[in-house]
């Protein structure tokens, strides 16, 4: 058997509009991937403790809540503290075009808008993945 | 410290890293197995399994929680169905464990069936080895949306709990063999729905005209998850049933019938490989399945054929 793709699709702060990211989780799901779904509210916490022990290769993060800049970067700082910086970060979701280079340094790999076609991320995903 | 080492005294991340090895059939899997296979044999497992939303995730969760209460520490593998077509699967056990989230007593791991029917994934039976190992004194599996005949998590847990709900067919359906027959618990999850009593009534009926030689008659139980309603008689139940299993000999039964079957897929998939290696490779296996394709060679005398080249 070889070795799938696994992803973490999680929700983090407050807003509690998932279809974005149901549709992500789903479009993943057809490109082959297994695809872990945690659910709306989650604190970065919750996301890195889940990632850990479903051993997951790439989390994906849809935010449209504004907190951004606070969740994202925290996300990346606990992933180092845990020893889960191998594992690649994504994005999703109402973000400022001048929030995303802070949000590449804090460890955020790709950002992606409304209307990103998923053969884009899906492509990203797998050119950058970890490998095992 | 190696991986193992580690698993052993419960590190997390080794348990998860553990799982995904033995998950992809790695071949440091067969070593990690090896290793961990005599320190197995002390956690009960317990299989719930059901149709597609008769709510097995809630309930487990709500159960969790009720165990946390008395201090078990729980490992938890959740089984969701593989598309059949991409190979991709959406695992959404998670959803419903949410309030799980950040207890360092409980572990939780959601697996794609990956093509295998019955149930589980093919690795299941060798995860549970490793959260067993890793010290967990309850190891839950879930098992995906099952009909009526995946019934392979009997073979994996000591205790199978089978959920119900009001409305899923009458006295009919519950007579016919198959996932009523595992049951050790049978619940009837969402009973403050309308029919519940009817369905509770129907079960009833169908365990009574059954015989329980060993001695165990699967109580049926209702549950409101949702609401935390009838948890605790159901975690009496489940330890109810793990003394039982204690005593006679019943736990030693279990285990010697589980060595059976998984020494004999052991020696399935090694005779396999073996064939593999020495008499089948990739070209004469795509060879004679052409054969067989076109109704040269039957499956059973090119099975034949093969074995005769090793014996030769």
């Amino acid at each position: 058997m070889e070795r799938k793709i696994r992803v973490l699709v999680a929700k983090p702060g407050l807003d509690g509009h998932d279809r974005g990211a149901k549709v992500v989780a789903r479009s993943l799901r057809d490109a082959g991937m297994e695809v872990v779904y945690t659910g709306l509210q989650q604190t970065p916490e919750m996301i890195v403790e889940a990632a850990l022990q479903e051993d997951v290769d790439v989390i994906g993060l849809s935010i449209l809540s504004g907190a951004h800049m606070t969740l994202l970067p925290r996300i990346c700082d606990l992933l180092r503290q845990q020893g889960g910086e191998d594992i690649l970060v994504v994005a999703g979701g109402i973000i400022p075009d001048e929030d995303v280079e802070p949000l590449q340094e804090a460890g955020v790999a790709a950002i992606y808008g409304p209307g990103t076609p998923s053969s884009e991320y899906v492509a990203f995903i797998r050119e950058h993945v970890r490998q095992a | 410290m190696d991986l193992v080492t580690r698993l052993l005294v419960s590190d997390r991340r080794a348990l998860a890293q553990a799982i995904s090895l033995v998950e992809a059939g790695d071949p440091g899997s067969r070593v990690i197995l090896r290793q961990v296979y005599p320190h197995t044999g002390q956690a009960q497992i317990v299989g719930v399994t059901g149709a597609p939303g008769t709510g097995k995730s809630t309930l487990v969760s709500a159960l969790v929680r009720e165990f946390r209460q008395r201090d078990r520490s729980v490992a938890i593998v959740a089984v969701d169905p593989s598309s059949p077509f991409t190979g991709g699967a959406l695992l959404g056990d998670r959803i419903r464990m949410q309030d799980l989230a950040g207890d360092p007593g409980v572990f939780i791991r959601s697996m794609a069936s990956r093509g295998h029917l019955g149930g589980l994934a093919q690795a299941t039976s060798d995860v549970l080895k490793l959260m067993d190992a890793a010290g967990f004194s309850l190891v839950i599996v879930e098992t995906v949306g099952a009909g009526q005949s995946e019934v392979e998590v009997a073979g994996a847990a000591h205790t199978t709990i089978v959920l119900d709900v009001p409305g899923m067919g009458d006295d009919i359906q519950a007579i016919k063999a198959g996932i009523l027959e595992i049951a050790d618990i049978l619940v009837v999850n969402k009973a403050d729905l309308p029919g519940a009593d009817r369905r509770i009534a129907q079960l009833e009926a169908m365990l009574h005209m059954g015989e329980y030689p060993d001695g165990w008659r699967p109580p049926v139980l209702r549950t409101v998850a949702v609401r935390d309603q009838g948890l605790s008689i159901l975690a009496d139940t489940i330890e109810k049933h793990w003394t039982f299993l204690r005593t006679g000999g019943r736990l030693e039964a279990f285990y010697r019938r589980q060595a059976e079957q998984e020494f004999d897929a052991a020696l399935r998939d090694e005779a396999m490989r073996v064939l593999r290696e020495r008499v089948l490779d990739p070209e004469r296996h795509t060879a004679l399945v052409e054969r067989i394709c076109g109704r040269e060679l039957d499956p059973y005398s090119a099975a034949s054929k093969v074995l005769a080249g090793m014996r030769g």
